[in-house]
């Protein structure tokens, strides 16, 4: 329930609704959208990538030099868990074909192509399998099937929402797979949202001059990534999956290939390793470094991992001075502040508006346009809903979509959403929603080429670990699709490396040589990374536990 | 211009402050003063435990954090999304690290969509009493019961339907005297309905023709070979459906 001072604001958000209601059926814009140059300038003074101490200078490792996001450059000049010389490389705990770092999927998808080639593969995950952003995504993915739309039309979608900094062999084999992903899901067995004759029901999202987003209600990561684990439990002679047993670095051989990694399990404290004959890196995200102390979208083992132990080994990495803040996450309750408010919510006709229930911004501007937009009107224009623990937010209007869609249609399209408010008594068919940016994804990553290669042999990376296909901003729907197509071909194309891969002698040498950069850099920190998990303990508990010694956050 | 920017910053490390309103909650049965509007996730953390198992999304989507409780002056026991549920007085709680699974192995383009399969895979799910035990327990409020229902009558479509916004966290397993394992039942029966029962779509085997045909062959080789000036220009010129 919405607490009584915001009522007079709800009021009149009632009263907006019809007028709002006849633009959005007139079939014009409903605000005019930004110019190049309306957005350049709302990015520049609002978004918090532009902020002047948001980025700092990585001073080692492969992309020295190079100005990144500060929590980045932190993560990646900090010690490794472990000492290289404890280990006895000659005789590894565990030997596969491939080491699939990562079971949320993208992880699943390159095990399932992986098998379907031949190979035989280990799932390392930090969580249980599909504990992952995967299982997250409601709104949907991109695909050019309808038949107005066309693959070349995605691609310049995605390159004009990505600043056009995207690799374009990454976005013309990602468009060009789309048809063929919403194929391959549905044969494996994921329920689309169709239309009665069987044609896809298709929505706008952020950026898109086509409709393109499928979905699966709200549940969309929920169905496909389900789909994709049961796919790969039913193989267990193909695929061992670890759970609980994150991997913290990779092992190299000494022709500098990589060569497996080295395994935790968090429940024993025990380290094992993996000999693999290639690697495929989809650790995912970064959520849960809480950027600049956002709030987060993300599960709760966002932590870039991959990207930490990949730089060690000398991976370079792409964009990774560019973070994408999702425009609308939950500001109120506090429970559920940062959540995800589907952009499919605004796909289907929901509006921001401000406190005077006034339309403020195009509701479908790429993110990092309607982000800033949305921290605009709550930081200089005022006009934002302050909650009861000082939070601002603006607010979605999700009962219009009723009138626009059709009564039931709330219910139906967004049951996860529904759920998640009717809990603390706001029943979004009759109330907005208060929404606030939120740290939703990872736009950058380690580098791939279109085989997910890095430039390390042996190691491969796909999904939202990997940079290139989304530049510096990420359109919605297309990382469902992503991690779809680059997982799959991850997959494929370790286990064409892994027939015919030799491997010499394995090493941890890395790990010493990137210590030994750290000692010449100078660079003084008490800092250990992978991180692993976040830590939500309090202070005051902190200070307490006397004798609890912390590796990373971990204890 | 850079403006400085005043953001609402996530209380990552909450230290109890002197006046907030708290809750007592029994978390295996130690007492814990936590705050009132806590989800019992956060009340969890917040009383020293870093979890390991027990979370996942921490939204409501993964079914991780699967966790029973009792409340004062009540002989039952209750079931919850720990991310997504909120703390009582007197509420004594444990979370399930894990549920023992019992998935069917199978190789879904041998299925056929009907009860058969499901009394192959799935013999148990003929042994329900209709106890309604399983959709008492769903922390979704699915209907459990009525799902297992169609599932032993071969109604895919239906099995599929109400098992849709299942997060598969184990609770009606768990609690079902028949030993089902309803959440993995629910899967089988959305992936025959997604694979053999669902309407064909035309437009996606036109377009995957087109694009083995290799008609945007000459349209992505412009746009890729394409100056950024020029790009842009094309883009904001776009039309939008
Ligand atoms: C709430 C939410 C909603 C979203 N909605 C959409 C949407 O509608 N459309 C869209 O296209 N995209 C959406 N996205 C983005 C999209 O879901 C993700 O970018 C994508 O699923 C990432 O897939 P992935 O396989 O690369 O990573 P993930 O699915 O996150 O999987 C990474 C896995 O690696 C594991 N891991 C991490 N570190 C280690 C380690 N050291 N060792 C072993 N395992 C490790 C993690 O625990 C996890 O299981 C959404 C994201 C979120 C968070
Ligand atoms: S943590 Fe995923 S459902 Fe609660």
């Amino acid at each position: 329930m919405y607490p009584e001072y915001m009522t007079p604001s709800l009021e009149k958000v009632a009263q907006t609704r019809n007028k709002r209601y006849e633009m959005a059926k007139s079939g014009k814009p409903v605000f005019p959208p930004m110019t190049a140059d309306q957005r350049e300038e709302v990015l520049n003074r609002f978004h918090p990538d532009y902020e002047t101490d948001s980025k700092k200078k990585v001073r080692i490792g492969p992309n020295k030099g190079e100005i990144l996001t500060t929590e980045i450059s932190d993560l990646l000049e900090a010690h490794s868990r472990i000492k290289p010389d404890l280990f006895d490389l000659s005789n590894p705990d565990y030997e596969t074909d491939v080491l699939i770092i990562g079971g949320g999927g993208a992880g699943c998808a390159a095990a399932i192509e992986a098998m379907n080639n031949g190979v035989k593969s280990i799932i390392s995950t930090k969580l249980r399998l599909g504990d992952a952003n995967s299982m997250m995504s409601q709104g949907g993915m991109q695909a050019a099937v309808s038949e107005t739309d066309s693959p070349p039309r995605h691609y310049l979608d995605i390159v004009g929402g990505g600043h056009f900094d995207n690799k374009p062999e990454l976005v013309r084999a990602l468009t060009e797979a789309g048809p063929g992903i919403v194929k391959w899901l549905e044969e494996l067995g994921v329920v689309w949202d169709k239309m009665e004759d069987g044609s896809m029901y298709l929505l706008h999202g952020g950026g898109t001059s086509r409709k393109r987003m499928h979905s699966a209600r709200d549940y969309t990561g929920a169905i496909i990534l389900r789909t994709l684990m049961d796919e790969v439990k039913n193989n267990p002679e193909k695929v061992i999956i670890l759970e609980f047993m994150p991997i913290i670095e990779l092992i190299m051989d000494e022709k500098g290939r990589c060569a497996g990694g080295v395994i935790y399990n968090m429940e024993t404290e025990e380290y094992f390793t993996v000999k693999a004959k290639a690697t495929i890196i989809t650790t995912g995200g970064y959520g849960r470094l809480h950027i600049r102390g956002f709030d987060t979208t993300n599960h709760y083992g966002a932590t870039a991992d991959g990207l930490v132990m990949a730089y060690r080994a000398g991976a370079k990495l792409l964009y990774m001075d560019s973070v994408q803040y999702h425009p609308t996450g939950a500001a109120f309750p506090e429970q559920i502040a940062g959540y995800l408010i589907t952009e499919k919510i605004r796909g289907a006709g929901g509006q921001p508006l401000n406190i005077d229930g006034e339309l403020f911004v195009f509701p479908r501007e790429p993110r990092d346009v309607e982000a800033s937009a949305l921290m605009r009107e709550c930081l200089e224009h005022k006009k934002g809903i302050i909650t009861p623990s000082g939070r601002c937010g603006v607010w979605l209007d999700s009962p219009l979509i009723e009138i626009i869609q059709g009564e039931g249609y709330v219910n139906k399209q967004f049951p996860a959403m529904h759920h998640q408010f009717i809990r603390y008594g706001i029943d979004i068919t009759k109330e907005p929603m208060l929404v606030y940016p939120s740290l939703h994804y990872q736009n950058g990553g380690i580098e791939i080429n279109e085989k997910t290669e890095t430039n390390l042999p042996g190691l491969y990376v796909a999904g939202e670990a990997s940079g290139g296909v989304h530049g510096r901003n990420r359109l919605m729907g297309n990382s469902v699709l992503d991690y779809n197509v680059f997982g799959r071909r991850a997959g494929k194309e370790a286990a064409h490396y892994a027939k015919s891969a030799k491997l010499g002698k394995l090493t941890l040498q890395h790990i010493q040589d990137y210590e030994n950069q750290l000692k010449a850099a100078r660079i003084k920190t008490d800092s250990i990374s992978p991180i692993l998990l976040p830590s939500y303990t309090p202070e005051d508990v902190l200070k307490r536990q006397l004798t609890a010694c912390y590796e990373g956050t971990l204890r | 211009m850079a403006t400085k920017i005043e953001v609402k910053r996530k209380p990552a490390q909450k230290t109890q402050e002197k006046n907030e309103e708290t809750k007592t909650v029994y978390i295996m049965g130690k007492a814990h003063k936590v705050p009132a509007e806590a989800t019992i996730m956060g009340a969890i953390e917040y009383a020293g435990y870093q979890i390991k198992r027990g979370a996942g999304c921490r939204e409501g989507f993964c079914g991780a954090c699967a966790t029973v409780y009792r409340l004062p002056g009540d002989y039952k026991i209750y079931t919850g999304l720990a991310c997504a549920t909120l703390v009582e007085e007197g509420m004594w709680l444990a979370q399930l690290p894990a549920i023992p699974p019992q998935k069917a192995v199978y190789d879904i383009n041998k299925l056929e969509p009907n009860v058969e399969t499901i009394q192959v895979l799935y013999p148990e799910v003929f042994r329900c009493v209709a106890c309604n035990t399983c959709t008492k327990a769903c922390p979704q409020d699915l209907e459990v019961m009525d799902y297992i229902q169609a599932a032993k009558r071969g109604d895919i479509e239906m099995l599929m339907d109400l098992s849709f916004d299942c997060v598969s966290c184990g609770l009606c397993a768990i609690r079902c005297p028949a030993e089902i394992t309803q959440m993995n039942v629910g899967l089988l029966g959305r992936r025959l309905y997604g694979k053999y029962l669902s309407k064909e779509t035309k437009q996606l085997k036109n377009r995957i023709n087109e694009i083995k045909e290799h008609k945007f062959d000459k349209e992505f080789k412009r746009l890729m070979e394409m100056k950024k000036d020029q790009l842009k220009k094309e883009y904001y010129a776009r039309d939008s459906e």
